[in-house]
Parts: C-alpha cells; sequence; structure tokens
C-alpha cells in the first residue's frame, strides 16, 4: 500500500500514513469549512489498511486546533481504527493535548467514551 | 420600521475592538480574520488558554455565518452584497465579546431559538452530553456542517448564548448572537 504525506496548511492538519510500520499520525490544525474533502481519503486508506493491517497499528493525534466539522471527520478515522481492533489486532490512540489545554483533553476524552480502542492521553509539557 | 443593520454594527464597532468586518463571508475573508486575530492576541500577550479558546469559538462563528448566511432577494438586497454578514470580536471587562449577524428566513427562526434555548438550559455534563450524541449520530451535511457549532461554543465558553432576531422587511429578519469568554477561565 502506498503511504499518505500530506503537508499541513494553516488550515488542514499534517498526516502520515504508512502501511509498512503501521504508523498512523495526523498532527496541527484542522479547521477546514468543509473537513469531508480532506478526510475522504484518509478514511479510504484505512479501509484498506484495515483488510492487512500490521499486528500493531500506533496512532498519533496532536491537534493545536479542530472544527466541530473535522470532529466528525476524525470520528470515521477512530472508527476504522476500531473495526481494526476489533478484529483482534493491537491499535492504540495517542492523543496528545498541550499544558493547560483542557478542552483538548476533554475532545480526547469525548472520542475516548465512543470509541472501543485504547487510548492514551499524553500532555506535552514545553 | 426595519432594523438598520448599518446603525448596528456601527455601534458594535465603537469600543475596544480587535477585528471587526460587514459583507461577503467568503473563505478569504475567514483565513483574513484568523491571521489578524492571532497575531493581535499574540502581541496583546493574553494567556494561551484564553486566546485558544478565543480562536476555537472565532473558528465556529465564522463557520456558523459562512454555512448559514441567507440570501436576500434582489428587491430588499439594497446595499448589501451577497453572503452577507457581520462580525465584531471586541473586549468588554473581564470578557472577550464575539458578536455576529446574518439575515434569515422568518420559518427558520423557531428551529434556531429552540435550539439555542435548549442549548442555554443545559449544564456543563449536559451540554457534553449532548455534544456526544450528536458527534456519534448524526451525519455531516453536504456543506460540512454537522450542527455541532452552537453546541461547541456553548461549552467551551461555558456562558450562556445571547441573540436577537430583528425584523428587517418581508419575511427577512436580522438574526444576532453574542458569545462571551471569560478572560478568567
Amino acid at each position: 500500500m502506498e503511504p499518505i504525506s500530506i503537508e499541513g496548511t494553516p488550515k488542514t492538519p499534517s498526516v502520515k500514513f504508512d502501511a509498512a510500520t503501521g504508523n498512523i499520525e495526523i498532527k496541527g490544525r484542522s479547521i477546514p469549512e468543509n473537513s469531508i474533502e480532506f478526510y475522504k481519503p484518509l478514511v479510504d486508506w484505512l479501509e484498506e489498511y484495515a483488510k492487512g493491517p500490521m499486528d500493531k497499528t500506533t496512532v498519533n493525534v496532536q491537534l493545536e486546533y479542530f472544527n466541530t466539522s473535522s470532529s466528525k471527520c476524525i470520528l470515521d478515522v477512530f472508527k476504522k481504527l476500531e473495526a481494526i481492533h476489533k478484529a483482534k489486532n493491537e491499535v492504540i490512540i495517542n492523543w496528545y493535548y498541550e499544558e493547560d489545554d483542557e478542552d483538548m483533553l476533554e475532545a480526547g476524552e469525548d472520542y475516548e467514551s465512543i470509541i472501543r480502542v485504547p487510548f492514551k492521553m499524553i500532555e506535552i509539557v514545553e | 420600521m426595519s432594523f438598520d443593520v448599518h446603525e448596528y454594527y456601527s455601534k458594535l464597532n465603537g469600543g475596544d475592538v480587535l477585528v471587526a468586518f460587514k459583507g461577503s463571508v467568503t473563505t478569504d475573508l475567514i483565513n483574513n480574520i484568523l491571521e489578524e486575530i492571532e497575531e493581535k492576541m499574540e502581541s496583546a500577550d493574553e494567556q494561551a488558554k484564553v486566546r485558544k479558546k478565543v480562536y476555537n469559538v472565532l473558528v465556529e462563528s465564522l463557520q456558523n455565518l459562512y454555512h448559514h448566511v441567507e440570501e436576500l432577494p434582489e428587491h430588499l438586497k439594497n446595499d448589501f452584497e451577497s453572503k452577507f454578514g457581520i462580525l465584531v470580536v471586541s473586549r468588554e471587562k473581564e470578557a472577550y465579546k464575539i458578536s455576529t449577524g446574518n439575515f434569515i428566513t422568518s420559518e427558520k427562526i423557531k428551529f434556531l431559538k429552540d435550539k439555542i434555548d435548549k442549548i442555554n438550559s443545559l449544564s456543563k455534563d449536559e451540554l457534553k452530553d449532548m455534544y456526544k450524541f450528536i458527534l456519534n449520530h448524526q451525519k455531516l451535511s453536504a456543506k460540512g456542517g454537522g450542527g455541532l457549532g452552537l453546541v461547541d461554543i456553548a461549552r467551551k465558553t461555558g456562558n450562556k448564548l445571547e441573540y436577537t432576531f430583528q425584523h428587517y422587511q418581508d419575511d427577512y429578519y436580522f438574526f444576532n448572537l453574542d458569545v462571551f469568554i471569560n478572560e478568567e477561565n
């Protein structure tokens, strides 16, 4: 499978999906007016990856800002990961948030309560 | 008498204003405003926590405008540009105030008013539950909106959403929304 590598912009995150290592990374800002356009290829990629995933998939999500339009798309990404986990593969989601950013921590906890995949909340201390 | 949108805007644009805009709500406009507010808050040495909240709430407010501005029909347009909306970010006492305004048709008022009243009646935990329910059960519209913007704003600010609907002409009203972000959050 071809990896995905997308540079970040002021409104969309940098993305690195690599099937050969099982490393999935979304980093930066996700505040586009219409997020479906941006996330659809990522969700499609994960659907393909789910057919033959690595024994362990490590997901790193480190967002500075994300809008409510993105929040649904991020849930779609996590649902694909949940399916991989359900098929008895190891999946871990590392959710990074900046020191004192309670809103971002809470957002991670919202997902953790919806998605049946182990989450790890990681505070970034400057 | 019809509501004077321009006078209303002038009044809003009177105090300690960080950013003010009236006109066509486009993607470029949103980008410019977000860039401007980020620079201003950084140079104002505002706490990171408050800065992030203001930025987040501003993103949702602008995108709500972008997705929901109603076009006026030709005979009522007068000097209003298409996709007309207003935005003013100002400081009042110990808070940042984000005011937005846009035209709306009367048949949409009830839905919006009920939604805001419902949000305003909920506790912090109830808002969290409502957010999670919508997130998990409602599909994104073709426009990319998910019905989460106002819930998210109420959750992040911890304040009630203040609003008015002012009659403009015929079936058209002007919807004003004021959102407050406390500095000591």
